[in-house]
């Protein structure tokens, strides 16, 4: 069947600003967006830039707005999609470099902002570092972040305040708040604690829709905006 | 952005809560100016009390008593989701019990308030 690929294009060098661009592209059902935004490179127009890698759904690379919403390019198909119009535009709320792709580097700068490591203030253990099942399943879900930032960048909180440490960050920050092993919450806490820490976060849940891992994105904000009430009770 | 952006309920039930509760801060402000005139000008008071009870007056309170339901019920919802996170994954159902809340509580209102339009 054809569809109908509205894809939000601009390049720097050329363009005033960003504009729809149409592209009438062969697809089956089970095709993903990727594989259309491929057909329009590969066939039609060699310009067109996005990330992608392993187009499995595993490295995050090639999330974007696909009909209005926050999704991973290589992880939706044209038949969930549900009519042959659809549109594709960069992730809301980062610059944008080139057509699909955006300047990452504001919420990499985030993530590493939470200190997402280990933090153990004793001697190195001689064997791993043991931890009961139930300790691991504490912190299980948010061990499923692959940084592709569709959280972050559907926050209207972050599209309205920048500063915003952001949804993913603030789960990388509680994959490592709830684990046993570690000896940095306080300091995570602290960090957390900030104005532009979860207290922006206004339960909106476009994060947890966005998540392609199916993270509870939410539930995490809210389990350490409460650690941080009770720490400091 | 917000426009753009397909909103589900919980976006949906957030841009209610920001709308109602702008809404409410404005009356406020009006209240403050009409309690504030019935003591510095009785007349002005007696004429704005008049307003209120015209029929516009009376859709105005209508549409602020709603204002007022929803962003109390969606005010609730968000405190059981801070309180006890495990209720984030019943978001949707949540706001469904909000709306139906909504219904039978604020159509008895609605009907009070608006009955002396239709001189009953």
């Amino acid at each position: 069947m054809q569809v109908d690929l509205r894809i939000l294009r601009y390049d720097p060098e050329r363009d005033a600003g960003p504009h729809w661009v149409s592209y009438s592209v062969e697809a089956e059902p089970m095709d993903r967006v990727l594989d259309l935004l491929h057909r329009v490179k590969y066939e039609v127009d060699g310009s067109l830039t996005f990330r992608r890698s392993c187009a499995h759904g595993v490295c995050g690379s090639d999330a974007m707005l696909i009909n209005g919403r926050n999704r991973l390019a290589c992880k939706i198909r044209v038949e969930q999609l549900g009519r042959r119009r659809m549109s594709v535009a960069p992730l809301p709320g980062l610059p944008v470099i080139k057509d699909l792709v955006v300047d990452m580097d504001g919420f990499f700068a985030k993530y590493r902002s939470v200190q997402p490591f280990l933090i153990s203030n004793g001697p190195p253990p001689t064997r791993e570092r043991l931890q009961s099942p139930e300790d691991r399943a504490r912190y299980d879900d948010t061990t499923k972040c692959i940084l592709c930032a569709a959280c972050t960048s559907s926050c209207p909180s972050f599209w309205a305040q920048p500063s915003y440490v952001g949804p993913a960050a603030i789960v990388q920050a509680h994959r490592f708040i709830f684990d046993s092993r570690d000896e940095g919450t306080d300091e995570r806490l602290e960090i957390l604690a900030d104005p532009d820490g979860v207290w922006r976060c206004r339960t909106i849940f476009n994060c947890t829709d966005a998540c392609p891992r199916g993270i509870e994105v939410t539930r995490a904000i809210l389990e350490v905006s409460a650690a941080i009430v009770e720490r400091q009770a | 952005m917000l426009i753009r952006y397909r909103a589900r309920e919980g976006m949906l039930a957030w841009a209610f809560h920001r709308i109602s509760g702008v809404a409410i801060w404005v009356f406020v402000i009006f209240h403050v100016i009409d309690i504030f005139l019935s003591g510095a000008d009785p007349g002005a008071y007696d004429t704005v009390l008049q307003i209120y009870a015209s029929p516009i007056g009376r859709l105005a309170e209508t549409l602020l008593g709603a204002a007022l339901l929803y962003h109390a019920l969606n005010g609730l919802r968000i405190i059981v989701m801070d309180f006890w996170p495990i209720f984030t994954r019943y978001h949707r159902q949540l706001w469904y019990l909000n709306w139906a809340l909504f219904t039978i509580v604020g159509l008895p209102v609605a009907f009070v308030i608006l009955k002396p339009i239709f001189g009953q």
